[in-house]
């Protein structure tokens, strides 16, 4: 239920920030500080999630299979694949590496 | 018909198409994070921005709590405003058109409007993108989950490496120059040495911070980071 309503209260920052933009003066725009922060935020939390993703469980730092996937990734990215491609690859990675035992 | 022979809403048609494709991502990767079908449907749905909704998930698939959840989905979710805007400028939409427009606001509408230097051209490139994207990737969200519900243990299938791989996509398009790809770095180093002090969900709000830091006193371009490449990069306007 709680989380029903973590959902909820997301959707409607998210609306109410897409709003804004359309709300506030023109020369709002001229703000160069801010747009960058919104666009460093952007990379420092997609870089952010990218790390836990690949090394946290829990509270704790871990060497596993999703380093493969990590790799991979990379190595798709690097060769242009569209999105779903490398999605698919680092999925693919890490079920190979656990077939072959590893964690 | 004389819509679709326009280069910009054919643009918007292949952006929504691999785009709204990889919405099944998002839908299997929501439900094995701990949400239940219709919790990842209705953050497609309602919350409606990639990164954002990957970012609300990834916390949870974390052990974070919900209110980190929505943290890391509300701060990635701030350039949405500078598109915002952006786009307020240059289509002008008025009454509820301007409703609708908002919701729809995301990197890759802003992204092909913004490539377009006709007003027409830029207002069918916006809708077609915007519409079609929502359209796509609520159905492939749909698709994701009742396919992740179906799979038995999400880890044997690589699920997990699935969600790194979707965050390293997400941010690479980003990766344009230096400063952007130094803000990076500093954010994965500051989340790996935090991760063992702090509760789960906490080192994503902990990169934030060290990332809102250096956009406030950083001296970069203004747009760093903002609009990334869209798919398919081969689809520019002839």
């Amino acid at each position: 239920m709680t989380t029903w309503l973590y959902i909820l209260a997301a959707a409607v920052v998210a609306y109410l920030t897409k709003l804004l933009g359309y709300l506030v003066p023109a020369k709002a725009l001229k703000n160069k500080r801010m747009t960058r922060v919104a666009g460093a935020l952007t990379i420092g939390l997609l870089a952010s999630l990218t790390v836990l993703n690949t090394f946290a469980s829990g509270q704790q730092v871990v060497f596993d299979s999703r380093i493969g996937s990590l790799v991979a990734a990379l190595i798709a990215l690097l060769l242009k694949a569209p999105f779903l491609v490398v999605v698919i690859v680092g999925a693919v990675a890490a079920a190979l590496l656990r077939l072959a035992g590893l964690p | 018909m004389k819509f679709w022979r326009s280069p910009a809403a054919r643009t918007g048609a292949s952006v929504a198409i691999a785009t709204g494709l990889y919405g099944v991502s998002f839908g299997a990767l929501g439900v094995t994070s701990g949400l239940d079908v219709w919790q990842t449907m209705a953050l497609s749905l309602l919350l409606f921005s990639g990164g954002s909704q990957f970012a609300f998930i990834g916390v949870l698939a974390g052990g974070g709590s919900g209110g980190a959840a929505l943290g890391s989905a509300a701060l990635l979710g701030i350039r949405n405003a500078v598109y915002g805007m952006q786009l307020n400028a240059l289509l002008r939409p008025r009454g509820w058109l301007r409703l609708g427009a908002a919701h729809v606001t995301i990197d890759e509408s802003m992204a092909t409007a913004s490539a377009q230097t006709d007003p027409a051209e830029q207002k069918r490139a916006f809708w077609v993108t915007g519409i079609g994207i929502f359209l796509l990737w609520n159905v492939f969200t749909a698709l994701g989950a009742l396919l992740g519900n179906a799979i038995g243990d999400p880890k044997a299938w690589g699920l997990d490496g699935a969600a790194v791989a979707a965050f390293l996509a997400l941010l690479w398009p980003r990766l344009k120059s230096r400063e952007p790809e130094a803000i990076a770095v500093a954010c994965a180093v500051v989340t790996v040495i935090v991760v063992p002090f702090v509760p789960p969900g906490i080192p994503v709000l902990v990169a934030a911070v060290v990332a809102a830091v250096w956009g406030l006193f950083g001296v970069g371009r203004a747009d760093e980071g903002l609009e990334p490449d869209v798919e398919p990069h081969e689809a520019s306007p002839s």
